[in-house]
């Protein structure tokens, strides 16, 4: 269940609470994101939307733990991170969050084995259990034959897909995908989409996206338009629009 | 090391770039140790000097001669065990380039002074009964295939145009690390029959040995006091400091040494140290992203640092191993103009302790620009 109204008790796996981001840039203040509230609840599947420049990008930065609000909170699974510590929020992403980038962002000198491997090194496993889970993970994305490619080796959606495996292997809490679907054409993105909705469908993931695309956003279960630093339900925003109100 | 394949991929992205940096460390570092065994070859003679030696010299110079009668005088000061005195000969053996130190020798001390220098017994008998018997240094008849037994003539311009002629009756070696193989020495009887009349009953300079290094001070205070307001005013100073004022009569080689150590030392530096912020700089989204996955700032900095000091181990390596085979070449191409070149495994040591300072110095500012890097600046740049 996604809520944008900001409950005072929630149990949900991921709570904002009055989140502000206010940039400077050339000696003015820009405020992208203004009190915004949200409640994403495990298993949950939920787009992000709106126009360039509104924030989006900035929200799953913040949600992610790379960025620091201006004001507000931020608490996953019962740990508020907006107030951790450098460090500990760097240890924090490792063990929560998996990151899905629209240019993939694959180490170009690494096979996709290794790519793969790169969250588990931050662990304590050894090396056969790392083995084991990267397998499984390059296994999930159906590029079992493929793992000892390089990235130059690979089309854009198996990158895409080791870049999906990098980000399950460990079993995070959450995935964050920045228009995961961006770089690909059609036929691809179609395929990254199924992908990403069976690890809800069948694992149970938490995936928060950003995308621009109304059809890839039309997939996930609960599409969010940012508007004016606040976020809005899709069928709320209809609503208005047909009301004569918000754009 | 689980992080090897990384540091080792990322070594290799580049392989061209690799190649240049780590022959400009073996370029570097076959410099350093050529200009660090030059300064030890200088300073040898400090180094194998024994500490309860003294050299007694003319005040005037190493060149003005003293009389021979020193020798007793010095010998019943407390304090002095023996005495022994030495002639520069200064003999051109076929051809001038074919230089080497020969040195006129009191036989009755010289071995109790000298106990280094090894002579088997029969070999120095031989020498001490030969008048016209010499010795020569190890590695001064390898030189010049020299066995004993063979005649070798000498020709000198000190002690008239003449032509001289020696037995080689024995040769010497000696344990000493650094330890000069390389000198001539002929008996001094048979040189002062034969020099001019000007010349007879000198000696060049005294060695004496003492009971003690600790009557050093003393003994070569009350020497210079006994010949004081003499015809021939005496110096004497300990073996170490000799050596160290001779060796500066090249000039002053350990500042060209330091002056030219140092200019490599930075060029290593910048050239390095650009290399690694170029590395750095095209890897600013990796880095990012793996800061993104969970590496903590300190493992991001580690990981730029262990490239280069990677780099500067493999060129630091490469170039001790070149050193190492060209500089008995270049000494031998050198012998008569360079003291022996001796590549010690202290400098070996120092060599690559150099390569790895200036690998973590290189390292260290575009690695401390990566751990403080942040992932959504870095992220956006892209």
């Amino acid at each position: 269940m996604i809520r944008v109204d900001g409950p005072s008790i929630s149990n949900s796996l991921i709570q904002v609470r009055g989140l502000n981001k206010t940039y400077t840039r050339g000696g003015e203040q820009i405020q992208v994101l203004q009190g915004l509230n949200l409640d994403v609840d495990k298993g949950d599947f939920v787009a992000f939307m709106g126009p360039s420049g509104s924030g989006k990008t900035t929200l799953l930065n913040l949600l992610g733990g790379l960025d620091v609000p201006s004001a507000g909170s931020v608490t996953v699974d019962g740990d508020e991170i907006t107030h951790m510590s450098g460090s500990k929020l760097t240890h924090w992403r490792a063990r929560h969050v998996g990151f899905i980038f629209q240019m993939y962002n694959l180490i170009p000198v690494l096979t996709a084995y290794q790519n793969v491997e790169l969250p588990l090194l931050l662990t304590k496993l050894s090396s056969s259990e790392r083995r084991k889970h990267v397998e499984t993970a390059l296994g999930v994305v159906s590029l079992s034959d493929r793992m000892h490619h390089y990235p130059r080796q690979l089309s854009g959606g198996q990158e895409q897909r080791v870049t999906i495996a990098r980000a399950i292997v460990s079993d995070p809490t959450f995935l964050l995908c920045d228009e995961p679907t961006g770089d690909l054409d059609r036929k691809s993105a179609g395929e990254i989409m199924g992908l990403i909705e069976e690890l809800v469908s069948k694992y149970g993931k938490t995936v928060l996206m950003v995308t621009h695309d109304p059809l890839i956003a039309a997939r996930a279960h609960t599409t969010l338009h940012l508007d004016k630093g606040v976020l809005v339900e899709a069928h709320k925003l209809e609503q208005g629009a047909l009301a004569g109100g918000v754009a | 090391m689980k992080f090897r394949s990384l540091i080792f991929a990322n070594l290799f992205r580049k392989k061209f770039r690799l190649i240049l940096t780590v022959g400009s460390f073996a370029i570097a570092l076959v410099l350093f140790t050529f200009l660090g065994v030059v300064k030890s070859a200088f300073n040898r003679g400090v180094e194998v000097a024994g500490a309860d030696r003294l050299i007694v010299v003319d005040r005037v110079g190493l060149m003005q001669l003293m009389p021979v009668s020193y020798g007793d005088k010095i010998r019943a000061i407390p304090g002095v065990k023996y005495v022994t005195h030495d002639h520069w000969f200064g003999g051109v053996y076929q051809d001038e380039k074919n230089f080497f130190p020969q040195f006129v020798i009191d036989v009755e001390n010289h071995r109790q002074v000298y106990p280094e220098f090894i002579v088997p017994d029969e070999q120095w008998n031989n020498f001490v009964k030969d008048r016209q018997g010499c010795i020569a240094g190890r590695r001064l008849a390898e030189r010049f295939h020299w066995k004993v037994g063979d005649r070798i003539p000498l020709k000198t311009t000190i002690y008239g145009a003449a032509n001289w002629e020696f037995n080689l009756d024995g040769i010497y070696h000696t344990d000493k690390e650094g330890g000069d193989e390389g000198q001539f020495w002929l008996q001094w009887k048979y040189f002062d029959e034969t020099v001019p009349s000007v010349i007879k009953s000198t000696a060049g300079w005294y060695i004496l040995k003492l009971d003690s290094p600790d009557d050093a001070v003393r003994v070569a205070k009350a020497i210079d006091e006994k010949f004081a307001n003499s015809s021939d005013e005496t110096k004497t100073e300990t073996e170490s400091a000799f050596a160290a004022g001779f060796a500066k009569q090249f000039g002053n080689i350990e500042f060209l040494i330091m002056t030219i150590g140092g200019v490599v030392f930075f060029t290593l530096l910048l050239v390095t140290g650009n290399t690694m912020a170029i590395s750095v700089r095209e890897r600013t989204n990796e880095l990012a992203v793996l800061k993104a996955i969970g590496l903590t700032d300190r493992t991001v900095l580690f990981l730029v640092l262990a490239e280069s000091l990677v780099i500067s181990f493999i060129g630091g390596v490469l170039g001790l191993f070149l050193a190492w085979g060209a500089i008995p070449a270049v000494s031998a191409a050198l012998t008569g103009l360079l003291p022996p070149l001796l590549l010690s495994k202290t400098m070996l040591t120092l060599g690559l302790l150099f390569a790895l300072f200036i690998g973590a110095a290189s390292g260290l500012l575009p690695g401390i620009g990566a751990m403080r890097m942040r992932v959504v600046n870095a992220m956006r740049r892209v």
